[in-house]
């Protein structure tokens, strides 16, 4: 019994390790890896024998939710308020986290209904490049008004982002999935804020954030400067 | 062994894919199947639809079961009074629906029973009119029957979903769902007014 070799598992049980998990464990990842590996497979063959699909095209629908949903990405200062306000929430942790998302949205298509029925709202490039510029300082100064005050400037912010941005239906598509575009973009930009924001009860975190915030004040400045003609 | 054979035939599949048609009227399977494509392939339609069973899971089980019932039920009846009329009014119908489906949602507004039960008929009955009219050129009264079959589907599943959410920031982002529907509706009625 001395002279046999030693096997792949005697290590294991040199070490006092049970055998038999470790095995199965290897054979369960390698199930696991090879599971994976099939859906990549097909999820490559899907992509490489798919036609183009052409529904909706006549009313430009399907253009339509795509071209919304693209717009707020395709603005720096509607991008950096948006995260800005995801951040500022999570700084602001419970109730504001969860009341900026779900009031924003509805303030934010206020203004582009008021732009959309001739309602004028004056400097809305001031405004836009404002709400960069104000809400990268309560970022960056980790400020805790109270809720109410909060909102307001959030709201006031959301009426010009919404008058500016939430008008410009390219011809020929559909208002409706633009506006659904538009809106869901909208909260995914907060949803990345918010999720940035969540590093807030880390030391290092908090730091961050804040520097965060003086980066996106520093481009609202830019904004401003560059909002005067 | 067999396994091999599954990349093989997926590529057969894949190989000879057709182009989607949604909202032609010949989908090929009948006029049922027509109603559950244009019900499905109709954002106007499908948003309101979930919307309303957002809202109604989030008034608990007994509303969810209600409305399983009773939207499909409305929106059937409703659909059968529009396929008669000869033409509809124009009336942002879509707007206002997303507007007061996703300002209850996003408030969570603790409704009584019977008022929940009588916001959803009232929706379903202007959703199903307007719906009926536009579907009597095409799947007419099957299309219909179609549309009350995966109505039920979906405000069971939709509705079951929010019922079992226990998390409280679950209940939150069906909250958000709701307010991005609101949103969605006041820039249509803005367009509808423009």
């Amino acid at each position: 019994m001395k002279n046999e070799p030693p096997t792949f598992s005697a290590p294991l049980a040199a070490h006092g390790l049970p055998i038999t998990d470790h095995c199965s464990l290897i054979t369960a990842d390698c199930s696991r890896l090879r599971r994976h590996l099939r859906c990549l497979y097909f999820l490559l063959l899907t992509f490489l024998f798919t036609l183009p699909a052409s529904a909706h095209v006549q009313q430009g629908e399907a253009a339509g939710f795509v071209t919304g949903f693209r717009h707020p990405w395709s603005g720096f200062d509607h991008i950096l308020a948006m995260i800005a306000v995801g951040i500022w929430g999570a700084q602001l942790r419970a109730p504001a986290i969860w009341l900026l998302p779900v009031t924003f949205p509805i303030v934010m298509a206020f203004g582009g209904f008021l732009g959309l029925v001739g309602v004028h709202l004056p400097g809305v490039e001031f405004g836009i490049a404002a709400s960069a510029l104000l809400l990268g300082v309560m970022v960056c100064l980790e400020a805790r008004p109270k809720l109410i005050w909060a909102a307001v400037l959030v709201g006031i912010f959301g009426l010009y982002h919404g008058h500016a941005h939430g008008t410009e239906l390219p011809p020929g598509q559909s208002g409706m999935l633009y506006s659904m575009g538009f809106v869901v973009a909208t909260g995914c930009l907060h949803a990345v804020g918010i999720g940035l924001g969540l590093v807030h009860p880390l030391p290092a975190g908090r730091w961050a954030l804040r520097a965060a915030g003086a980066c996106i004040a520093m481009m609202g400045l830019f904004f401003l400067w560059r909002a005067f003609p | 062994m067999k396994r091999r054979w599954l990349p093989i035939t997926a590529m057969a599949l894949l190989s000879v894919p057709g182009l989607a048609q949604a909202h032609l009227v010949t989908t090929g399977m009948g006029p049922v199947y027509d109603g559950i494509g244009h019900l499905l392939s109709s954002p106007e339609e499908l948003v309101a639809a979930l919307g309303l069973s957002l809202y109604a899971g989030l008034r608990g089980a007994t509303a969810g079961r209600r409305t399983m019932f009773l939207l499909p039920l409305a929106w059937f009846v409703a659909g059968l009074a529009g396929s008669m009329v000869r033409s509809v009014p124009a009336f942002p119908v879509t707007a206002l629906s997303f507007l007061v489906i996703g300002l209850l949602v996003a408030t969570d507004l603790r409704l009584p029973a019977k008022a929940v039960v009588a916001i959803v008929v009232l929706i379903g009955f202007v959703d199903g009119f307007f719906n009926g009219a536009a579907l009597k050129q095409g799947a007419g009264t099957p299309g219909l029957l179609g549309i009350l079959a995966i109505l039920f589907v979906l405000v069971a599943l939709a509705s079951a979903l929010v019922v079992s959410l226990n998390k409280p920031w679950t209940r939150i982002a069906v909250r958000v769902v709701g307010s991005w529907i609101a949103a969605s509706g006041l820039l249509l009625l803005g367009w509808s007014l423009r």
